[in-house]
């Protein structure tokens, strides 16, 4: 259907290739001559100057020759680049969730993936959204970037050519764990595709279910809390889960130190008002409330699953 | 034509005024002490600047941690950033070499206001000062990258509000600035300069100066609008009280971008100057060139937009600044061809300062040509926010503006101290920044078309090749500016030669005595003919 890992790459490459192309001409030409006047007219071989003030004809030349050159340029750029904002109606929807320092993509079925799974061939388009700074989804195999703006809804489209794993970074600067903010895009056959998307969405039968905190950990997956707090105890931006559960620990409230207990009571308060107690040796201000984002059901749940994860030790 | 001239006045460094020592310098309204205060605090935020920029670069030398947290990372680009742009490249060459020769290239004693002037380098030292007690105090430094963008900026813990009010004040000395040499030039030129025999750095920097009043104002005014957000909650550019961060970009590049021309312009006016001497002859297309700096003005101003291509302007905003963005390629473009046509025919003397400004030349050409990459829509969407954009910017802003300072500075040092310094260490030093700066600041175009992402503290394994050789570059780099340096502090210490004109310069500097005198002309020059005209004594 057409070359490259996307349908925008071969577009988007001729105009690399042409505007570096002329570029790279007039560098080298320019230099040579540059060279070959230093060489030529150098005081030793060209002792007596001539006073040249200048060409009309000269000027009118190179001010229309790079004039054209850049009007071409810009048609080629462009000309590549509007089919990139003219997304087909039937395009599969992705609902895409930027937030410090994570990506989340929910199907149209409700499925919520942390890896963008596309079919290959199949046009998709990504509904943005961020809930906290803006963020950029870039896939360099793509040649596709756009912003994410919080208050803003963005999308963009493509069609994957080819089965495979590509990058996915954040390329706006979004802070502590900016680089961090990295995954993948899966694409895979249409057939695959569709038979990994009716897996879900994931909901836990009964039996999965009764298993203390199960509802928990998927609900500290599907919002992004592990993209700053671990459950193997390795120290990120928060404190790791691990063991934390009725564990003593020294936290900073209006500036003064205390030492509280890990309960329920203190957890349900660091989701819903996280600068109100900061453990001691973590920054302040690098989390956001997760008030209308999580039921008090869900922090239920998330306390049943972090009680899972050991108590004090 | 050298050393003819008897030195019967004392040079502006003798003379001795109402005051002492450091105070004899602080409280001078001598543009030339001014000029060298600014020179000396810009060097030194530069040095400060490059070792900041040694130690990220280090930290880049491998995927994973190698000497710092990512919290000290991000810090570090931001005050890598801060330091370089606010402190050393937007003062540039017009604040040193402006002051010190927009004045005695025009035939004048002075600038128009010199308390002024000296109030300008007040509030250039004091915003400095508040920018470094953001650095240094409150919940550590800002981590939010020189640009400051909403709504991280009013997000982050860090003292972004300190060190944003420095950079407010910073303005101020800019604007100051502006306006005291669009006065000097317009009220002060020598009987008999119009404006079409005034020597071509005084044309680039009249366009910079309109930049600096009229452009600055609209980022101070956003630095005080994140303020308020801040501080009172307003909410300007925070979405969750209905404020637009797009709008913050908006207000932040219709400065910000024309800034770079605030950098490159006096550099392209010093360049011009440098490469009209060496040749021993008129300069080629004089009329285009001194055109062509108001068009970069001018230009520079409307294309603030291709900052912005990914984020999310209307389809015709996007087509509407990248055609205005490739305009502005057109005046460089005509600049670099009247600087080769002016070598042609000439008698070219190989000092440094001239291998100085062939160098800017060949980076300044990459840095150009690059650009229009990032003109280009396509293209742009591609590469933008990538290691790509990081080596544009520093290809123009440190290889252009950066390169031209160091030009600048061999070019006019045996005029502003009456001394010459080492040519051949000038050379090798000039060879070893070359080799580092391609070294440091190429690969990175690479990794940018690669898809690295900029401002990242660590990386994928692909990365990591170029990212070692953009390290070792910046080890080149920072040796090549010792011996620069050292050389140039070395020649202070040496005595002083009757070196008046040692370059063969046609324009009215190299008529007066180095160092000049007070008041630079016993008697103001009356100008009949072009600056570059040859005159038989």
């Amino acid at each position: 259907m057409f070359t490259g890992n996307s349908n925008f790459v071969s577009g988007v490459d001729s105009a690399f290739v042409f505007i570096i192309g002329i570029s790279t001409f007039f560098l080298v030409g320019i230099t040579a001559v540059i060279i070959y006047f230093i060489y030529k007219y150098n005081s030793k071989r060209h002792p007596v100057a001539e006073e040249i003030e200048g060409s009309t004809r000269l000027e009118i030349i190179w001010t229309i020759i790079p004039t054209i050159l850049v009007i071409m340029m810009f048609y080629v750029g462009w000309h590549a680049y509007a089919p990139e904002r003219i997304i087909p109606k039937e395009a599969m929807k992705v609902k895409v969730t930027a937030q410090e320092w994570s990506w989340r993509f929910q199907y149209e079925n409700g499925k919520i993936a942390d890896t963008l799974y596309v079919p290959a061939n199949k046009s998709v388009a990504l509904e943005l959204n961020s809930v906290d700074v803006i963020h950029s989804l870039y896939i360099p195999a793509f040649r596709l970037k756009e912003d994410v703006v919080p208050g803003r809804e963005k999308s963009m489209w493509f069609i994957a050519a080819n089965v495979g794993t590509y990058d996915l970074f954040c390329a706006e600067y979004c802070g502590l764990r900016h680089s961090y903010m990295l995954t993948a895009v899966k694409v895979v056959a249409p057939d695959q595709f569709n038979a990994w998307l009716a897996a879900g969405p994931v909901k836990l039968d009964s039996a999965a279910a009764a298993v203390p905190g199960a509802q928990g950990k998927l609900i500290i997956q599907s919002k992004a809390c592990i993209a700053c707090h671990t459950m193997d105890g390795t120290k990120l931006v928060g404190p790791s889960f691990k063991g934390i559960y009725g564990h003593k620990v020294i936290v900073e409230t209006n500036g003064k130190e205390r030492e509280i207990t890990v309960d329920d009571e203190y957890i349900k308060r660091s989701i819903l008002d996280p600068t109100a107690d900061v453990v001691k040796g973590y920054l302040k201000g690098q989390m956001v409330s997760y008030k209308g984002q999580l039921s008090d059901e869900d922090i239920k749940q998330i306390i049943e699953y972090i009680k899972t994860l050991g108590a004090e030790k | 034509m050298t050393g003819n001239i008897i030195h019967h006045q004392p040079s502006y460094l003798e003379y001795q005024g109402r005051y002492k020592g450091l105070l004899g310098w602080i409280l001078s309204t001598d543009h030339k002490r001014i000029a060298l205060l600014y020179l000396y605090s810009q060097l030194a935020f530069f040095f400060a600047g490059m070792i900041m920029g040694v130690f990220m670069r280090l930290e880049l030398i491998a995927p994973g941690r190698q000497i710092m947290d990512p919290a000290t990372y991000n810090a570090l680009f931001t005050m890598h950033g801060l330091t370089m742009i606010f402190l050393f490249i937007i003062p540039g060459l017009a604040a040193s070499f402006g002051n010190f020769f927009l004045p005695i290239l025009i035939g004048a004693k002075d600038v128009a206001f010199p308390k002024l002037n000296l109030f300008s380098w007040y509030l250039f030292v004091g915003g400095a000062l508040i920018v470094l007690i953001g650095m240094f105090t409150g919940d550590g430094p800002p981590d939010t990258g020189w640009t400051f963008y909403a709504p991280y900026s009013l997000r982050t813990n860090t003292n972004v509000v300190v060190t944003v009010f420095g950079a407010f004040v910073l303005g101020f000395s800019s604007v100051l600035t502006g306006l005291n040499f669009i006065v000097t030039i317009h009220r002060m030129r020598a009987p008999g300069m119009g404006f079409f025999r005034m020597p071509l750095f005084i044309w680039a920097m009249y366009g910079t100066a309109w930049i600096q009043l009229l452009a600055t104002p609209v980022v101070g005014i956003t630095f005080i609008m994140v303020i308020a957000d801040r501080l009172l909650g307003i909410g300007f550019f925070d979405p969750a009280k209905g404020g637009d961060p797009i709008l913050y970009q908006h207000l932040f590049w219709i400065y910000s971008h024309p800034a770079v021309y605030i950098m490159i312009l006096p550099a392209m006016g010093a360049i011009t100057e440098i490469i009209t001497t060496f040749s021993n002859r008129v300069v080629f297309g004089y009329k285009a060139i001194a055109m062509s700096s108001l068009a970069i003005a001018f230009v520079g101003y409307l294309v603030w937009g291709h900052h912005m291509f990914t984020s999310g302007m209307s389809e015709t905003a996007r087509w509407v600044f990248s055609l205005l963005t490739f305009l502005v390629a057109i005046p460089s473009a005509i600049k670099v061809f009247n600087w080769s046509a002016t070598l042609y025919k000439g008698s070219i003397n190989l000092q440094p300062p001239f291998w100085w400004a062939m160098a800017f030349i060949f980076v300044f050409m990459i840095g150009g040509l690059t650009g229009l990459v990032l003109g280009s829509v396509a293209t742009d969407v591609h590469v933008h926010d990538t290691m790509f954009v990081v080596a544009h910017f520093h290809y123009i802003v440190f290889g252009g503006a950066g390169l031209a300072f160091f030009a600048a500075l061999h070019y006019w040092y045996p005029k502003m101290f009456g001394k010459m310094y080492n040519k051949r260490v000038s050379n090798i030093g000039l060879l070893v920044v070359f080799i580092g700066f391609n070294t440091l600041y190429f690969p990175m175009f690479i990794l940018g078309i690669m898809g690295m992402p900029r401002r990242y503290y660590d990386y994928l394994p692909e990365f990591t090749f170029l990212n070692q050789i953009s390290t070792v570059g910046s080890w080149i780099l920072v040796t090549g500016m010792i011996i620069v340096v050292t050389n140039l502090l070395r020649a202070k210490k040496m005595a002083p030669e009757f070196i008046d004109n040692p370059w063969g310069g046609r324009t009215l500097e190299w008529k007066i005595q180095s160092p000049p005198p007070l008041e630079n002309f016993e008697e103001i020059p009356v100008i009949d003919h072009g600056p570059y005209d040859l005159v038989k004594d």
